[in-house]
Order: structure tokens, then C-alpha cells, then sequence
């Protein structure tokens, strides 16, 4: 238990120090900030945007911002927590754009451009997959990014907020400018439309098991 | 009991109800609501498993080349930094080492006499080559104990926070360390230190249990600069330079009668 307190401590004193000489002059300090959080920032942009491209966007975007507020930052939260939630904020705003923008061009998404690329890693998690699998899993895939891409911006940042990051609601609350009653029912609409589009896989572990992560 | 919400399926598997031991209770009877549970699982275990590229190791590096051009200065105060809890203790030593230098500086000038200034200036610097030569024995000896570190047979995690919380402790030290060789026009010795620092933050900043294959990263990283050995290097410089500043032991009595007969 103490050893977690240091850590979290030890943590938190090494970004408030980085925090300070930033704020005091020291532009180079932002540095470690920058270094020390960008993947963690990317893999939640990545899950919220659904691709490189924008994911990336919205990490040196995220960046940027949180460099001009720094003053306001004062301390508030962990610098991570705090620039987690700048780029969610940014994320989700880019969400609405792009939605916008598909709505005005009413043209079918191109899977090369919006939604999750098909990674070749994810056919490769299992060494020797069946090819029922295979397809399973591709074809899951595939449906899983058109149930995402179908849900509100908000949906979508409250699913991937919650339930990949492990995001308290509070946590998500704040990104969504709402209040905690309210994000829970957002989080539940999503699930239960997730649920929904993939109801031909999701019966008795289906899902899991096309994907090959069934326990 | 009526049938559970999808909602409050949801909310259970996120440990968010109140009515835990209800819906436990009514989840063993009935194999509608079992269903709908599994399935809520099934979908969250597939939204899990979608993959995310990895960036690569190097990609924080990479943001900040891409975004550091675009980051104005921030005209602080300058003494802010000042009351950092590191930097004052770093503040702190060299101040007392310029203190040390400044009285070496008068024992040496009631001493000899004439060519005080000279004298003093040759006792500071003196003062600073033995405070870093110290410093970079205690690098030297936090990278040696990385470098040759190893996990044991079935070893998960490796706590390497005592390590990191010197390696904190030096960066400061070395910063300060850097500028003054920057300030005194010492080009090598700054950039020595200025590697050292990086490595050292890089040390500082890892995770306090590292697995075995972030902590052979680690340990890469520190190897593929080569810093050790410039470390040594440098360090065996600043002796031979302490060496040939000693006087041997006839010069040294030669100078004593000297200055008797003065």
C-alpha cells in the first residue's frame, strides 16, 4: 500500500516539477512531459478516432493546448489525467466534425479512410487460426467498427472512455460536460446499441471466441 | 423477481449498483437474465480485443519534434525555479561549494601572498573538479548497477525505485553541473553531462516495477549511448587533471621553505 502511495507521489512530484520549470521559462521541461505521456494519449485517440491519422491529430493537438493552459493547470490533477482529458475534449469535437461532414457529403464511409484500419495484427494474435476464425474475427471486426462509427460522439467517448481506459464516470462526466446520472445512461445506450448490432455474434460467448479472446 | 434491465446488467458488471447481492441472487435463478449478461460480456470482450497499433518506443520523441517549433517561450519569473524542493537542495551545494572555494580562496591568499587572484580561481576550480568528479562516480556507479542487473529465474517485476529515486536526485545536480561547464566555455564536459542528464531522466522517469522487458529496454537504451563510458572517461580526465594540479611531495617541501623564507 505505501509503496503504491510513493508511486503515485513519486509520479506526481516528477510532473510537477516538470510542470514548474515549463511555467518558469524552461520550454525543454515540457519535453519530459510530451515524451512521458504521448502513447498513452495516442492508444485512447486512436480507440476514440478510430484511425492513425487522426489519432495523431489529436496527441500533438492535445499537446499544444495543454502547454497553453498550463498555467491554468496549476496543479488541478496528475498532468496525465489532465492532458487525457484535453484530448478526449479535442477528440470528441473532431468526432462531431467528421459526422458533420459525412452528413453534408452523404457518401457511404470508406473503410480506408474512417474507422478502425484493418491491423494484419489482429488476424496474428493466434498462431494457428482457424479459418472459421479467421473470418469470425475479420468480419467482427469489420462489424464492431460500423457499431462504433453508428454511435454519438458522445456515445463513443463514453464507451471507450469507460470501458477501454477504465475511466471513472466523474472522469468522463467532465469530458462530456454532463453529470453522472446522465453519463451512466450514455455509457448504457452505447453498450446496449454495441450489444445490438453485434447480436449474431454476441450469443453465448460467440464474440469472445471469434476474436479469440474468450477465457 | 422481475426480469434485470439491460442497464442494471451493465451496471452490475461494472461493480455500479447498489444491488449487488440482488442481482447476484436473481442471476443464479434465472438463465434469461445469465444470457443477457454473457452476451453484454461477449460484446465488451470483443470491443477489447479491436487492436491498436503500437507507435513505436520512440514516439513521444517524435510529437515533440513535431510540435516543439510551434511551443512560444513562457517568460517566467526567474526565480520561480528557484524554490523548486530539488533544484534548492542542488542550489544549496553549490552555494556551499562556492562558499568552501571562496575561504580556500583567503587561506591561500594570506598564504602566498602575491598571484592571490590567480590562486583563489585555481582553488575554485579545484573545489568544482572534485565536487563533479564525485558526482560522476555516483552516475558512473547508478548506470554500472543497471547495466549489470539481472531478474532472477521466473522473476515477473523488478523494483528498481531506490535506483531511480538517486538517479532523481543527480539530475539536478548534473544540470547545474552542465551549465557551470557551459558557462566556463568547457564544450566537452558539457556535453557529456548533457547526455548523462538525458539518461538519467530517461532512469528517473521509468516505471518503479519494471517487467523484465522494459527493464532490458532500459538497460539497451543506457548501453547504445555508450554514456557509461563517457562517463569514465570524463571522470578519469578530471583525475589525471586533479593529479597534475598536486604538487609532488619534494615539490610541495620546496615551496614550503619558500614561503618560510618569505
Amino acid at each position: 500500500m505505501r509503496e503504491g502511495i510513493e508511486k503515485v507521489d513519486g509520479e506526481a512530484i516528477s510532473d510537477a516539477v516538470a510542470v514548474q520549470r515549463t511555467l518558469a521559462g524552461e520550454r525543454d521541461a515540457y519535453r519530459v512531459l510530451v515524451e512521458r505521456h504521448s502513447r498513452s494519449v495516442f492508444r485512447m485517440a486512436y480507440r476514440m478516432t478510430g484511425n492513425s491519422h487522426d489519432a495523431e491529430d489529436v496527441v500533438q493537438e492535445a499537446f499544444l493546448r495543454a502547454y497553453q493552459k498550463l498555467e491554468k493547470f496549476a496543479g488541478e490533477a496528475n498532468f496525465g489525467t489532465w492532458v487525457y482529458r484535453i484530448a478526449a475534449n479535442y477528440a470528441i469535437d473532431r468526432l462531431r466534425q467528421r459526422n458533420v461532414e459525412k452528413a453534408r457529403r452523404r457518401m457511404p464511409s470508406n473503410p480506408g479512410e474512417e474507422g478502425f484500419e484493418v491491423d494484419p495484427l489482429s488476424t496474428a494474435q493466434d498462431p494457428a487460426p482457424s479459418p472459421e476464425r479467421l473470418a469470425g474475427s475479420t468480419q467482427l471486426a469489420a462489424k464492431m467498427k460500423d457499431a462504433l462509427e453508428a454511435l454519438t460522439p458522445a456515445e463513443r467517448t463514453a464507451v471507450v472512455m469507460r470501458h477501454w481506459e477504465g475511466c471513472a464516470i466523474e472522469e468522463i462526466a467532465a469530458v462530456l460536460k454532463s453529470n453522472s446520472n446522465a453519463t451512466k445512461n450514455t455509457v448504457f445506450r452505447a453498450v446496449g446499441k454495441l450489444r445490438r448490432a453485434l447480436e449474431p455474434f454476441a450469443g453465448s460467448n460467440q464474440a469472445a471466441r471469434a476474436m479469440g479472446t474468450e477465457s | 423477481m422481475k426480469h434485470v434491465t439491460e442497464e442494471e446488467l451493465i451496471a452490475y458488471r461494472d461493480g455500479e449498483t447498489n444491488r449487488r447481492e440482488a442481482i447476484g441472487a436473481h442471476l443464479k435463478e434465472c438463465p434469461e437474465c445469465a444470457r443477457e449478461l454473457e452476451q453484454i460480456e461477449a460484446v465488451l470482450s470483443a470491443l477489447n480485443a479491436l487492436p491498436v497499433p503500437e507507435p513505436g518506443e520512440d514516439y513521444g520523441q517524435r510529437v515533440w519534434w513535431q510540435i516543439a517549433s510551434r511551443l512560444p517561450e513562457k517568460k517566467g519569473k526567474w526565480w520561480e525555479g528557484l524554490f523548486l524542493p530539488r533544484r534548492m537542495v542542488a542550489f544549496a551545494t553549490v552555494a556551499a561549494l562556492i562558499v568552501l572555494a571562496f575561504f580556500a580562496g583567503r587561506v591561500t591568499r594570506h598564504s602566498t601572498g602575491g598571484g592571490d587572484v590567480a590562486d583563489a580561481s585555481k582553488v575554485r576550480e579545484r573545489v568544482l573538479v572534485v565536487a563533479v568528479g564525485e558526482h560522476l562516480g555516483r552516475s558512473e556507479m547508478i548506470l554500472m548497477e543497471l547495466v549489470n542487473a539481472q531478474p532472477g529465474p521466473g522473476q515477473k517485476t523488478m523494483n528498481i525505485s531506490a535506483t531511480q529515486k538517486r538517479a532523481e536526485d543527480l539530475v539536478e545536480e548534473n544540470r547545474l553541473y552542465r551549465q557551470t561547464a557551459l558557462r566556463d566555455g568547457d564544450a566537452a564536459m558539457a556535453s557529456t553531462l548533457d547526455e548523462l542528464e538525458r539518461v538519467l531522466l530517461d532512469i528517473a522517469n521509468s516505471p518503479d516495477e519494471v517487467t523484465p522487458a522494459q527493464f532490458e529496454s532500459l538497460r539497451k537504451r543506457i548501453e547504445s549511448k555508450g554514456i557509461l563510458f563517457k562517463v569514465r572517461v570524463v571522470n578519469q580526465d578530471l583525475r589525471e587533471r586533479e593529479k597534475a594540479r598536486k604538487p609532488s611531495p619534494e615539490q610541495e617541501k620546496t615551496g614550503v621553505k619558500e614561503r618560510n623564507k618569505a
